[in-house]
């Protein structure tokens, strides 16, 4: 039960994340559109190291 | 602008490849493989019920011993499964033991046992076991694990390592016939003519920037490989075959592992330096810091690789399924029509999101491969 | 995580590491090996024809660059060339007429001599006329006066008036 309390935990906290990661490349590439190719490659990226974080919280989780 | 053009680009050609696949492998099963038709033998009839879906949805993300297309019940009464068995391969406590997988008569909960080499064995839940001596049937305990039988490892040629094979042929045909292509003329024709720009993708994009320009060329064959192997499993798991090779654990594992050796052991020297003993720090640190680096490098790395792939495609193979299953199970509620407009529209729309997602997830895997083999053999000639 | 494990299929993983070394094996070396040979070859032929068409241009470039100085060089040639004849051409008018003028002058000049003399000429056989008509009236008169004092003196007023007139 707890654990699955807790992986919901991550799970809202990678949810921010991923909003944050999400709404800021954005705003990078509405700021500097010429630079949108590298700014979309680093939010990919940090999206996936914040989603493995989540699996790895809900399987864990999971129990 | 450009990326969004070959973003684009590249969901039309997941479009088109998705169709070229369906059709051969159509042929392929029409060729060689004769189907057949089984009676169960269990009482299991049609998938309409919650708990039946979700056992069914369960199921289907296991690896399977045969190869099952539809089941349909006949005018008996009696349930008709439609496929073609596979060979299984088991390494027992008496060595190598094969028999074709129908002898389990598509039994799955241990009641039919099959004799071979004087063992016994029985298929629960996916699983093969074989019963120890003198056992005759399998007993089992309140939490139905298996008291009198152990798991045997098991080499058989599953549905998984069936797409598996397939696949590598696949891909093997294909990128052979761009290279010969390449021998007769500058620029490829027919289907190798959308295979080239895919291939150049991915040396473009994902190799040469993550791992430079300097040590990208011997580490773009492996990256290629491990693409398309993901990206064309992914797209097989979206047809109505049933594949779900890239949601067994696995073979993600494997995945990863390949890619934590390949990046462990072209590491350079000041890529050890960087993980043992990091310069710049308190030498106080530096110890807490280097279990750190090393359970990044060994443990986390691989781990949110062979996870993130796993769990994608296994929960997208479970959201389709299940939007599916809104047809059956919310007949009642809303009436046939209405669940089956429900079901249809929303399945459409999760496939079509899938079908990026198999692209996507084939990319990232393939990106941070190259990034983790990137940060290994990084030069630091400024430092 | 216990669901995770039972999952594993140790056996999947095994054949599936076989698989796809045999798998990344071959296709290194029948697909990506010359595929990407040929690709790196044909994008070093594009880059190089490239460079090529580029030299060409600014060859092409730098012949056209020089083809306007010659033509330019060529244009000044013309130009002093004209300014030149044209000098040379006011020069010789000028020469000629001053070379005109002078012979004029020179025509002129003789012309007056000539002139001169023959009125020196003419003078001097009007006088030697004059003085022949002279002693003739003079005999005449002579002859007529010798008779009449008077008109004698009368008459040789008039003449030496005459005279002195002429």
């Amino acid at each position: 039960m707890y654990n699955l309390i807790g992986a919901g935990l991550v799970v809202i906290g990678a949810g921010i994340g991923l909003g944050q990661i999400g709404g800021k490349s954005v705003e990078g590439i509405a700021r500097q559109p010429e630079a949108s190719g590298k700014i979309q490659t680093a939010m990919i990226i940090v999206a996936a190291l914040l989603e493995g974080l989540a699996f790895g919280a809900l399987i864990l989780g999971k129990g | 602008m450009h990326r969004i053009l070959d973003r684009n680009f590249l969901i039309l050609l997941t479009m088109k490849i998705f169709q070229h696949n369906l059709k051969t492998l159509a042929l392929l099963l029409l060729v060689f493989v004769p189907i057949t038709t089984y009676a169960s033998s269990s009482g299991e009839g049609q998938v309409d019920t919650k708990e039946k879906v979700d056992g069914y949805i369960l199921h289907h993300i296991q690896d399977s011993h045969d190869f099952h297309l539809f089941s349909y019940t006949n005018d008996a009464g009696e349930r008709k499964h439609i496929g073609f068995p596979l060979p299984v391969i088991l390494w027992s406590s008496e060595g190598l033991v094969s028999f074709m997988s129908s002898e389990f008569h598509h039994n799955d909960d241990g009641n039919v046992l099959v004799e071979s080499n004087g063992l016994k064995f029985a298929k629960i839940h996916g699983k093969i076991f074989e019963l120890n001596s003198g056992e005759e049937k399998v007993a089992f305990d309140d939490e139905k694990h298996a008291t009198n039988a152990h798991k045997v490892l098991d080499f058989s040629i599953t549905k998984s390592v069936f797409g598996i094979l397939f696949v590598g042929l696949l891909m093997l045909f294909w990128f052979s016939r761009l290279a010969k292509q390449y021998k007769k003329q500058q620029i490829p024709t027919g289907f190798s003519r959308i295979l080239e720009p895919l291939v150049i993708y991915v040396r473009d994009e994902i190799a040469r920037p993550n791992i430079g320009e300097k040590h990208y060329r011997r580490f773009t064959g492996y990256l290629l490989t491990v693409f398309f192997f993901i990206w064309i499993l992914n797209l097989i798991g979206l047809t109505p075959f049933g594949f779900n090779v890239t949601g067994q654990i696995a073979v993600t594992t494997c995945l990863a592992i390949f890619t934590l050796i390949i990046y462990t052991f072209s590491g350079n020297k000041h890529y050890w330096k960087h993980m043992l003993w990091m310069d710049g720090i308190p030498v106080f640190v530096k110890p807490v810091l280097a279990i750190i680096e090393f359970a990044g490098a060994f443990l986390i790395k691989p781990f949110s690789l062979l996870i993130r792939l796993y769990a994608n495609i296994t929960a997208g193979h479970i959201v389709v399924m299940s939007l599916i299953a809104i047809m059956f199970v919310l007949k009642n509620e809303i009436g046939v029509v209405g669940a089956t407009g429900l079901s249809l529209v929303l399945s459409i729309l999760i496939t079509l999101i899938e079908v990026l997602v198999a692209f996507l997830q084939a990319y990232i895997f393939t990106m941070l491969s190259a990034l983790f083999i990137g940060m290994a053999v990084e030069e630091h000639e400024h430092h | 995580m216990q669901d995770l494990l039972n999952d594993f299929s140790p056996g999947l993983f095994i054949i599936q590491t076989l698989l796809l070394l045999v798998l990344i094996l071959l296709m290194v070396k029948f697909a990506w090996k010359p595929i990407l040979s040929s690709l790196n070859e044909r994008e070093e032929g594009i880059k190089d024809a490239l460079d090529a068409a580029d030299k060409a241009k600014r060859d092409m470039e730098n012949l056209q660059a020089d083809n306007e100085r010659m033509k330019q060089e060529a244009r000044l040639e013309r130009d002093a060339m004209l300014k030149e004849a044209q000098a040379m051409k006011k020069k010789i008018i000028a020469e000629a007429s001053e070379e005109a003028e002078k012979k004029a002058e020179e025509i002129i000049t003789k012309a007056q001599t000539a002139i001169q003399n023959e009125k020196k000429v003419a003078i001097n056989e009007l006088r030697l006329q004059v003085a022949k008509y002279s002693i003739e009236i003079a005999e005449k008169v002579l002859e007529h006066e010798l008779s009449d004092k008077k008109k004698q003196m009368k008459l040789v007023d008039t003449l030496v008036e005459d005279v002195k007139l002429n």
